[in-house]
Formats: C-alpha cells, sequence, structure tokens
C-alpha cells in the first residue's frame, strides 16, 4: 500500500465522504418527511387519493434505485426538470425513501392501540393532539428499529449517486483508482468508509431505541 | 374530594328537569345485523344506571353510542338536552369534529382496558387533558392530576409509568384521567372485567365514592353485587332491546321476564362452587 497515494487523494476523498454523508442526511430528510406525509394522506377516506399513493409507493419499491435517478436526472429535462447532479441524488435519495418510510410509518400507525385513540377522543383531544401527543409516540416505538434500518440502506445506496457524477465518496474513490491503479486499496477504503457511517448510524439508533423505550423496561410482573 | 363534588353537583337553579342522558328509539345496525333497535332510556342527575346483559346483547355498543364513539342509526340520544352526533332537524348532518369534541369534554368514559398512554406517566396521563383541551398551564395541571390521583389512593405512583402498575392501580389512574375533566356523566364500560379478581374491589371502591359524591353514572358491568348495591336503576339488555329496567329490586327480584331469570340463574351457577 503507498502511503503517498492518501497524502494526494485525502482530501478529495474526505470531500467525497463530507458529500456522501451530506446527501444522505438531506436524503432521509426528505424521505421521513414525505414518507410520514404520505402515510398521513393515505388515511383520508378518498379512495382515489389511496390509489394514487398505493401506486407511487408500488412503482418505487418495485424498480431499481438506479433507474429512478436516471429517469429523474437524464429523463427529468425532457420534462423540463433541469437539476444539478447532487439535487438530483438528494431528490432521488428523499423520493426513494419516501416509499419505505411511508410503508414503516403506516405499520406502526396502525401498530397503535385503538383504545388509546378513543381515550383521547373521548376526553375531547382534537386529532392533531392526538397525533402528536398519542399516535407518534407510540408508532416511534414499534418503528424505530424499522426506520435506523432503513437509514443504514440508505447510506449505501448514495454509492448509485456516482452514477450521475455526484462527487460523493464512490465517485472520488473511482477516480483514484482510474487514476492510480490501487484498486485493491480503494475498494478497502470504501468498504471501511461505509462500514464505518453504518456503524455509527445504527450506534445511534439503538441510543434512540433504549431512550424511547425506556417507559416499558421494568415492566416488572404487574399482571392485569 | 373536592373537585368530583363541584363536578357532580346539579345547578342549583333550573334545568333539573332536563335529564341527563336521553335515549329515544334509538338503533344501529353493522350491515344486516341489528345490534341495538328501539332503544329508550333516561338517566337523571346524579343516578347511577348499570347496564347488564349477555355478551353480544349490545349493552357495549348502547354505552359508546352516548358519546359518539360509535355511530348510532335511528333515534337520538341527548345529554342534557343536547342532541349527540348529529346537527339538529332533518334531514340531519353529522356534527362536526368540533362540536364533538365540545360534547365530549363533560362525558368522561372508562374502557375496560385503561386504555392509558404508556409513554406518559400517571401523572402524564391525567395531566394531558387539561393541557391540550382545557389549556391549563403544565404547573397548574400537574398539581391538579396529582391531587386526582391522590382521589384515588395512587399519590405515591405519580411518577409510573403504566407497565408498573397493577391493573387496578392502572384503571384507578384511568378514572382519575376522566374525574379532572369534571365531567357531568361517566361512562363506564365493564371496567373491572379485565382486572384479576382480587383487584376489582378496589376499583369497585372508587366507583362507590363517585356515585355517594353524586356522579351520574351509566355503568355496563357483570359485577351483579355492585349494580344490586350501588345502581339507581338497572337494564337488562337482550339481543339489542331493553328487556327489563327498573330498581335492582325490581329487575333482580322481581322480573319475571325469562331471560333475566336465565341470565341470573346461569350467572349464580358460574358464581357459585
Amino acid at each position: 500500500m503507498d502511503s503517498s497515494l492518501i497524502v494526494q487523494y485525502g482530501p478529495a476523498l474526505l470531500r467525497g465522504f463530507g458529500v456522501t454523508i451530506l446527501c444522505w442526511a438531506a436524503g432521509c430528510a426528505i424521505g421521513l418527511v414525505l414518507g410520514f406525509a404520505l402515510m398521513l394522506l393515505r388515511q383520508l377516506p378518498i379512495r382515489p387519493l389511496q390509489a394514487l399513493i398505493r401506486a407511487y409507493i408500488e412503482i418505487i419499491r418495485g424498480t431499481p434505485f438506479l433507474i429512478q435517478l436516471f429517469l429523474l436526472y437524464s429523463g427529468g429535462p425532457s420534462i423540463g426538470l433541469r437539476l444539478e447532479a447532487t439535487t438530483a441524488g438528494i431528490l432521488g435519495l428523499g423520493l426513494y425513501g419516501s416509499a419505505y418510510f411511508a410503508e414503516i410509518f403506516r405499520a406502526g400507525y396502525q401498530s397503535v392501540p385503538k383504545g388509546q385513540v378513543e381515550a383521547a377522543l373521548s376526553l375531547g383531544m382534537s386529532y392533531g393532539a392526538i397525533l402528536r401527543r398519542v399516535i407518534v409516540p407510540g408508532m416511534l416505538v414499534s418503528t424505530l428499529p424499522a426506520i435506523v434500518n432503513m437509514m443504514a440502506i440508505l447510506t449505501k445506496e448514495t454509492v448509485v449517486l456516482s452514477i450521475i457524477t455526484v462527487p460523493e465518496l464512490m465517485y472520488e474513490m473511482q477516480t483514484m483508482a482510474a487514476e492510480t491503479f490501487a484498486t485493491f486499496e480503494t475498494i478497502l477504503g470504501m468498504a471501511l468508509f461505509y462500514w464505518l457511517l453504518v456503524e455509527v448510524v445504527s450506534r445511534l439508533g439503538r441510543r434512540l431505541e433504549a431512550r424511547v423505550t425506556r417507559f416499558l423496561s421494568h415492566s416488572s410482573n404487574a399482571r392485569a | 374530594m373536592t373537585a368530583v363534588s363541584e363536578a357532580a353537583a346539579p345547578p342549583a337553579a333550573a334545568g333539573d328537569a332536563v335529564p341527563m342522558v336521553s335515549i329515544r328509539g334509538v338503533g344501529k345496525s353493522f350491515g344486516t345485523n341489528e345490534v341495538l333497535r328501539d332503544i329508550d332510556l333516561t338517566v337523571n342527575k346524579s343516578e347511577v344506571v348499570c347496564l347488564i346483559g349477555p355478551s353480544g346483547s349490545g349493552k357495549s355498543t348502547l354505552l359508546r353510542c352516548v358519546n359518539f364513539l360509535e355511530v348510532y342509526d335511528r333515534g337520538d340520544i341527548r345529554i342534557e338536552g343536547k342532541l349527540v352526533g348529529y346537527t339538529e332537524g332533518t334531514p340531519r348532518r353529522r356534527q362536526s369534529n368540533r362540536e364533538l369534541r365540545t360534547l365530549r369534554r363533560n362525558v368522561g368514559m372508562v374502557f375496560q382496558q385503561f386504555n392509558l398512554w404508556p409513554h406518559m406517566t400517571a401523572l402524564g396521563n391525567v395531566a394531558e387533558a387539561l393541557v391540550q383541551v382545557r389549556g391549563m398551564d403544565k404547573a397548574a395541571a400537574a398539581a391538579r392530576a396529582r391531587q386526582m390521583l391522590d382521589r384515588v389512593g395512587l399519590a405515591a405512583k405519580a411518577d409510573a409509568y403504566p407497565a408498573r402498575l397493577s391493573g387496578g392501580q392502572q384503571q384507578r389512574v384511568a378514572i382519575a384521567r376522566v374525574i379532572a375533566m369534571e365531567p357531568h356523566l361517566m361512562l363506564f364500560d365493564e371496567p373491572t372485567s379485565a382486572l384479576d379478581p382480587e383487584l376489582v374491589g378496589e376499583v369497585l371502591q372508587v366507583m362507590r365514592d363517585l356515585a355517594a359524591d353524586g356522579m351520574t353514572m351509566v355503568v355496563v358491568t357483570h359485577e351483579m353485587g355492585f349494580a344490586a348495591n350501588v345502581a339507581d336503576k338497572v337494564a337488562f339488555l337482550d339481543h339489542g332491546r331493553i328487556a327489563a329496567f327498573g330498581t335492582p329490586r325490581e329487575v333482580f327480584h322481581e322480573s319475571a321476564e325469562p331471560r333475566v331469570r336465565q341470565f341470573l340463574q346461569t350467572y349464580h351457577e358460574r358464581n357459585s362452587f
């Protein structure tokens, strides 16, 4: 392994790593917000809207992310949507994630016992208050592992963004490999970076889980 | 103690003629299955009315219609003269959510499964609606919640999450959550059915205290002892109809209605050993 490579390409790789994290974080944020909104809209008793959202979710989940990204970036201009590579990458990642997050949230919404909502209704609480104070906290408990899992998956999906020339880690690594033929170092370095990122995400996730489920711990053997 | 008495005290002047709950000709169907048929029932202020009957007789459904958690199809339900769930006049329309909320503020409900919010402490459960519905500030709501927990004998458990409480304690917290809102009327949907036998007594005691303080209560129950000793009126439901109605004495001892006799006999057999 040639250490001069690190000096030469280090800054570019670090920049790439930064771009990867930026795309991932922004993509997750868009995915989570949009996914939650889709889940809520789907609760409305409007059949065409429900069908539309279901179709969106099925299409996103049924096609490769790579193709979605191509469509958005290369096909976008033909309908007047001209996006810069990084913007397209972030948006694509967000749209991709939103379909999965919407499904996770839907399962979470349904997992909140109906009785807890009825108790809130019977006390005269508004739907907004019930959503904020009863449903979302309940959902968080049941869905957090799945949310963290999806976020970890999305860290790895960011490599696809290199295809549309987003200067993220994969892109910088490929540049380095092409210029130096140091293929082994490149692949090893990449694996290390992504593993590090996934590890950090899942650790944070575990911490968060412990936090939101603390009221369930020490449930003792109190019986009904 | 004081808050409950205040809530339960009927207004000094006027209004005494208007019943707390008036149910007239109420019917409901799930598809072709008629679960409630032509129900008439009046509950006056400070009365305790128990709904008894075999499972599937419609008593829980009727109770849930009173605060419109369940939609009834025919007839009228009025609370303090105000129509529940529908606008006055014909053709009638469903009330807006806002109107329903206003109505529900005065009607507390206690559920078989307690339905506490597991992510909030006992105190948090009781304080929540005070903040969200009554608009109290957090400190005042917490202080009031503490009083209410004290009222049901659980001041020491204020900071415990529901998962750490026994079923009887959870149900008492659920009752505290309701009485904190100073309801004019309380609905109980089999409040002791999910409890181990040794925990039933503590919940019934709290309910007895409420009744003694003059709270108007409609109670769906299988506790015949409670119905016999605490209720002013007992309604026996069977196949969606009120098959017998009267004082506990009239229903339990003097009713000639064969279905009532059979139900009570089954009950006695099950509870003797």
